[in-house]
């Protein structure tokens, strides 16, 4: 039970990680039905400049992760600008394969400029290293910190979906664009406001990611991107409950896997997860075929 | 109001509207008519600026706005209510109508717009908690229409508002479309079923493969044997 309990606890951390970055994943998707492998790079991004703030600029684990967000954010809107944008209507497939251009120049730039090499976020200090025990159960400020984060940010990004304007703005365009249009929506701004809000939600799990797991490289993005998005399709891809709740359940299921099981296999049994949900649920958990009165 | 000049719109090689011109005066119903296929969406798509032309023009209460974006045709008071409807399905009724008064801040005033749209279609005040995907095809239809009203238009395009609906709804919508229009709105009428077109409108316009073929009043289009054969049945 203990065993359990601590396993659940690390799963949710994991999650969490796996979570921010789906709903990058599952935003954009819904909004311009494209699947941005580049996504997985910002988080990559995000984890080094939190990396240079803690390190070169000494800053602090929070304004380190408010500044990997913003910058991250930055990242997202000038790709969608320079590299989507053009092709808006252009076929898919010629988005989908602009996209995974932009994931290798993002991995391969970014290892031109810091080279290839692994290196180690900075050993936290202060309250960042206390743990405390329950029962048997470890559960360390690094996981809390997680957590929280994860859960306030989802908070956050609940409220603006839901109440602002720009949120409402999103949810029009993702449902029907010519529509959105009609109402007076700029929908150019309104997908960059998308891209912004996924980016930043990368670049913190960035962070978050190398905080837990200590290094970072330029290549850490592929695998966990590849999980975070078969988080969001499991969800239902386009929901953002569903990224959320996907994200947890991938970040569980792998961590049991790896508790109980053989951790060689873990991410393959993600991936069977997906060919799972694909065959059974191909529009994802959350997801329904909403039929159409007419 | 509203006035197009030797507009031509194509789509790729295709040429759908062949140098149009019309013109919409305050507080009119016009209403442009044909067989599918005629151009008569593209050209409302034209106006409403969600497809550009290749050349000619578009003016809005005397100003050129063939280059504006969709948005600042809404700002300067033109609303459309597309083929089809295109309400947001996965919003209650109540967030389609806010959505169409996106550009507006006047909390107090948009909530007396909402009193209103629902008073012209009081369905709606029963389902405004409903998700809009779940209304009927003629409730749909009212919505799209009331949503359209949210932004306050000065002149209001309809594409088709009768597609798929029951002769009594028709007939609904028609009369609806009318108090709209009594009450100070212009509108330009897009429309497969020419007998109630032509009945509510003061002037029409006939399109054959993107071009206007006919013109004049509804009533003397009405006499018309041409558009009696054509588009009358008889």
């Amino acid at each position: 039970m203990e065993v359990l309990l601590q396993q659940l606890v690390n799963g949710l951390s994991l999650g969490s990680i796996y979570a921010l970055v789906a709903l990058g994943y599952t935003m954009v998707y819904g909004i311009i039905k494209l699947i941005n492998f580049a996504h997985c790079d910002i988080y990559m991004i995000g984890a080094y400049l939190g990396y240079f703030c803690m390190t070169s600029l000494g800053l602090s684990f929070f304004p380190s992760l408010l500044i990997a967000m913003a910058g991250s954010m930055v990242l997202g809107v000038l790709i969608e600008k320079i590299a989507y944008k053009p092709l808006r209507n252009a076929a898919r497939i010629s988005l989908l394969i602009t996209a995974i251009g932009m994931s290798l120049f993002l991995e391969y730039g970014t290892m031109f400029f810091v080279s290839p090499k692994v290196r180690t976020y900075p050993a936290l200090s202060g309250f960042m290293t206390k743990s405390f025990h329950l029962g048997n159960v470890l559960i360390t400020m690094q996981q809390i910190v997680i957590l929280a984060t994860t859960v306030v940010l989802m908070l956050a990004l609940q409220y603006i979906v839901r109440y602002t304007r720009s949120g409402k703005a999103m949810r029009a365009v993702a449902l029907d664009k010519d529509a959105a249009q009609l109402m007076g929506i700029d929908v150019d701004r309104t997908i960059s406001i998308t891209f912004a809000i996924g980016s930043a939600l990368a670049g913190a799990a960035g962070v978050l990611v190398g905080v837990y797991y200590n290094t970072i490289n330029p290549l850490m993005g592929a695998t966990p991107g590849l999980k975070a998005f078969v988080a969001a399709v499991f969800g239902g891809i386009g929901l953002i409950p569903g990224a959320m709740l996907g994200g947890y359940f991938i970040g569980i299921v792998e961590v049991l896997v790896a508790g109980y099981g053989n951790s060689m296999y873990r991410d393959a049994v993600v991936f069977a997860i997906l060919i799972l949900i694909l065959i059974l649920k191909p529009a994802g958990l959350l997801g329904k075929n909403v039929g159409e009165k007419v | 109001m509203l006035e197009l000049r030797d507009l031509n719109v194509h789509y790729d090689m295709i040429h759908a509207i062949k140098g149009i011109s019309l013109e919409v005066k305050q507080g009119e119903i016009v209403t442009l008519i044909g067989a599918n296929g005629a151009g008569k969406t593209t050209t409302l798509r034209t106006i409403a600026g969600l497809k550009k032309p290749s050349s000619g023009s578009v003016l809005l209460k005397g100003q050129d706005i063939t280059a504006a974006t969709p948005r600042q045709r809404v700002q300067m008071g033109a609303a459309m209510v597309p083929e089809g409807r295109h309400v947001f399905t996965g919003m209650t009724v109540q967030e389609n109508l806010e959505m169409g008064a996106f550009l507006r801040r006047d909390k107090r005033a948009i909530a007396d717009d909402m009193e209103m749209v629902c008073d012209y279609f009081p369905i709606l005040r029963s389902r405004r908690k409903q998700l809009a995907g779940t209304l009927s095809g003629g409730e749909q239809q009212m919505l799209a229409m009331a949503r359209a009203l949210m932004s306050r238009p000065e002149i209001l395009l309809l594409d088709e508002p009768s597609m798929g609906l029951s002769p009594l709804l028709v007939s609904e919508i028609f009369s609806i479309i009318r108090t709209i229009n009594e009450a100070g709105t212009t509108i330009l009428l897009v429309e497969q079923n020419a007998g109630m077109a032509l009945q509510v409108a003061s002037r029409a316009y006939v399109m054959e493969t993107g071009s206007i073929v006919l013109s004049g009043s509804g009533e003397a289009l009405m006499e018309s044997d041409e558009i009696r054969k054509a588009y009358l049945g008889g």
